[in-house]
């Protein structure tokens, strides 16, 4: 019996576990993405804020969720878009621009949403994504429940690591992306356009946000909420980091990450009434200041990150 | 073809003009969501500009606002020019509210305990953002990462006290208890809410333009934030420069939340701020950095803030409207910046 209780216990844990990593997932390789060109985007928490909202809103409308996820990733990357005129058409401080979009992205996101659903004391919900079991796979025991009977979306996100890396070390664009983000004059005189690769990377980037968003709202929570994103933006940057601009190794720490917060809800639940939830909801942002602490001295960021690039200045 | 040109000086006159243009930009543009939402652009932004400066009741309700983003805004100001990127603002606040409603809590003479609320309130806000700041000099760690992680961890302690020790045992809201009404900050004009806090607001902003514009260690904080390397090469100890200025603009944040505590809400709960730490970076780059243009970027958001409330009530365009303000506010304020170091000149055209 307990044997049982015990497993139902790692294969639901497992299961948090992998839910909980999708969304940062996404977005951690977004924010990848953009890093590499040499954008850093901290509009992030507001563009993935504005998907969700936008995804949810359109999936409410249409019925349809897969429309749903097409505009909140196509508003994932118009934004990616918008940060990229900022910062790579205008080159102004990519700091200042990033917190901009973000206050203009959430913003939008409560004003439109307010003005669509009005003011209701139950926020309006949908019927998400239902798990998608895979055949065969999905009756490997332990791992077939946890990994292989989920949302599609965390297929995608599982499918998306291994492409992002293709792309990234495999692929002409992805050597543009790593040129530009390293050194773009090089790369300029190599004859790849500096401003295009980044803008092409920013803009990929948002659209993968935008995934993380669409997951947030219509697999997870299935409504939108003003605290719907609640920090996990400002996380994936930090997992960037810890993942060393790296496609695999940021899924890593995301697969960390979402580790420690399942551990904290598994907390929440048990024994421990007596301190308010919010307690353990600290944990996983200290967890990643103190994983940042021990990672960022040997952290090598891309070269030209932060450097905007302006042809005629030499 | 149109490019830019790098410019050699800038007229004076843009440090006025630029944050008009880029707050006009931002209600043109805005003035399409008010149109969205079915109420008449005119109609709208002249509530917002009666309810937040119409008349005097107004004026003190938008001053008393301004007066955490003053704060905040200077903090933001004197951290970026040091390049010390403090997005922490928001948690320092946090920070400064519970250990001044920890202190006013505490039965003591009045004048005793608004000094020491000030003082216990100010040294949260400093603390806090000695976190990131040592964690830049001494680990590398990004310190716009860090200081918006520490935002969350702060929000979240804060939910914690007051959903746990602090829990309102009668009434069962997440409220800390009140503090002492010997500690309430004195009102100056009788029948509205304008307290003595934001006299030491508008107070603080030229002492900051003094201390950054006029001390050594103005002078050592710009120099660090200019150029790093000169400054170290000048025989600056630029790690020793950015802590000092971490709790500098710490401590003015700090500030933010106990002027909140002590004289406007009188204890601390979820929603104490809606924000002012982030306003403090629109805050702080409307004012192109300058402790003294903080005082007037703030007042308007604290206009926009006020305004849109009662426009929400009057038209039903959410108030949200001013959060899409502000943040196409920084946007405009940005590009407008542009225009300081470069120019627009034709190229190609026919001579």
């Amino acid at each position: 019996m307990s044997a049982v209780f015990e497993q139902i216990f790692q294969v639901g844990f497992l299961a948090a576990i992998i839910r909980i990593a999708t969304p940062l997932a996404f977005a951690t390789l977004g924010e990848m993405f953009s890093e590499r060109a040499g954008v850093l985007n901290l509009g992030i928490e507001g563009i993935m804020l504005l998907a969700a909202m936008a995804g949810f809103t359109a999936a409410s409308l249409s019925g349809s969720l897969w429309l749903g996820v097409l505009v909140a990733v196509l508003v994932g990357a118009a934004m990616g878009a918008l940060h990229a005129l900022f910062t790579v058409a205008l080159g102004l401080s990519q700091h200042v621009c990033g917190i901009g979009v973000t206050l203009f992205c959430s913003g939008l996101a409560y004003f439109l949403y307010r003005l669509i659903f009005g003011q209701q004391s139950v926020p309006p919900s949908i019927k998400g994504f239902q798990p998608a079991p895979i055949p065969l796979l999905s009756e490997i025991p332990i791992l077939g429940p946890a990994v292989f009977n989920q949302f599609t979306l965390v297929y995608l996100a599982i499918i998306a690591v291994p492409l992002a890396a293709f792309v990234l070390y495999r692929t002409p664009w992805g050597l543009s992306v790593r040129m530009v983000g390293e050194n773009p004059r090089a790369a300029d005189s190599a004859g790849v356009s500096v401003i295009a690769t980044r803008f092409q990377a920013v803009i990929l980037g948002g659209a993968l946000m935008g995934f993380g968003g669409a997951f947030l709202t219509m697999a997870q929570f299935n409504a939108f909420t003003f605290g719907v994103v609640s920090g996990r933006g400002w996380v994936a940057i930090a997992l960037v980091v810890f993942g060393r601009w790296d496609p695999w190794r940021s899924a890593g720490a995301a697969l960390l990450f979402a580790c420690v917060d399942a551990l904290q809800l598994r907390m929440q639940a048990s024994g421990l009434g007596h301190i308010p939830y919010e307690a353990f909801l600290m944990l996983p942002f200290i967890f990643t200041i103190v994983a940042m602490a021990f990672m960022s001295r040997n952290a090598v960021a891309p070269s030209a990150l932060l450097k905007p690039f302006r042809r005629e200045e030499r | 073809m149109f490019r830019l040109e790098a410019r050699t000086s800038t007229p004076a006159w843009f440090n006025l003009a630029l944050p008009l243009v880029a707050i006009a930009v931002a209600l043109v543009l805005c003035s399409g969501l008010i149109a969205v939402a079915g109420a008449g652009v005119i109609e709208a932004y002249g509530v917002m500009l009666s309810a937040s400066l119409g008349d005097s009741y107004a004026i003190t309700e938008t001053l008393v606002r301004a007066a955490p983003m003053i704060f905040t805004g200077l903090a933001v100001a004197i951290a970026f020019r040091a390049k010390f990127w403090n997005i922490g603002a928001e948690g320092q606040l946090l920070a400064g509210a519970v250990a001044s409603c920890l202190v006013g809590a505490i039965p003591m003479p009045g004048y005793l305990a608004m000094l020491l609320m000030a003082v216990v309130g100010a040294a949260a806000g400093a603390l806090i953002a000695l976190v990131p700041a040592t964690l830049r000099v001494k680990f590398k760690v990004d310190d716009v990462v860090s200081s918006l992680l520490l935002n969350s961890v702060i929000y979240y302690a804060l939910m914690a006290l007051i959903e746990g020790p602090w829990k309102d045992t009668f009434s069962g809201y997440p409220i800390s208890p009140p503090i002492e009404d010997s500690a309430n900050f004195p009102v100056l004009i009788e029948g509205t809410r304008l307290h003595i806090g934001v006299v030491v607001a508008l107070i603080a902003a030229p002492v900051c333009w003094f201390l950054i514009a006029r001390t050594t260690l103005g002078f050592r904080i710009r120099v660090t934030g200019e150029n790093p390397e000169a400054a170290r090469y000048g025989g600056i100890n630029v790690e020793r420069v950015l802590l000092s200025t971490a709790l500098l603009s710490g401590a003015l944040a700090g500030l933010a939340g106990v002027g909140e505590v002590g004289g406007v809400h009188f204890q601390v709960m979820s929603d104490i701020s809606p924000g002012y730490g982030y306003s403090g970076i629109v805050v702080a780059m409307l004012a192109r950095l300058n402790p003294l243009g903080v005082v007037p970027a703030a007042i308007f958001l604290a206009a926009v803030m006020t305004g849109a409330e009662a426009m929400s009530r009057a038209t039903g365009v959410p108030a949200f409207l001013s959060e899409v303000i502000q943040g196409t506010a920084l946007l405009a304020m940005l590009v407008a910046l542009l225009f300081t170091a470069y120019r627009i000149r034709r190229v190609g055209a026919p001579a």
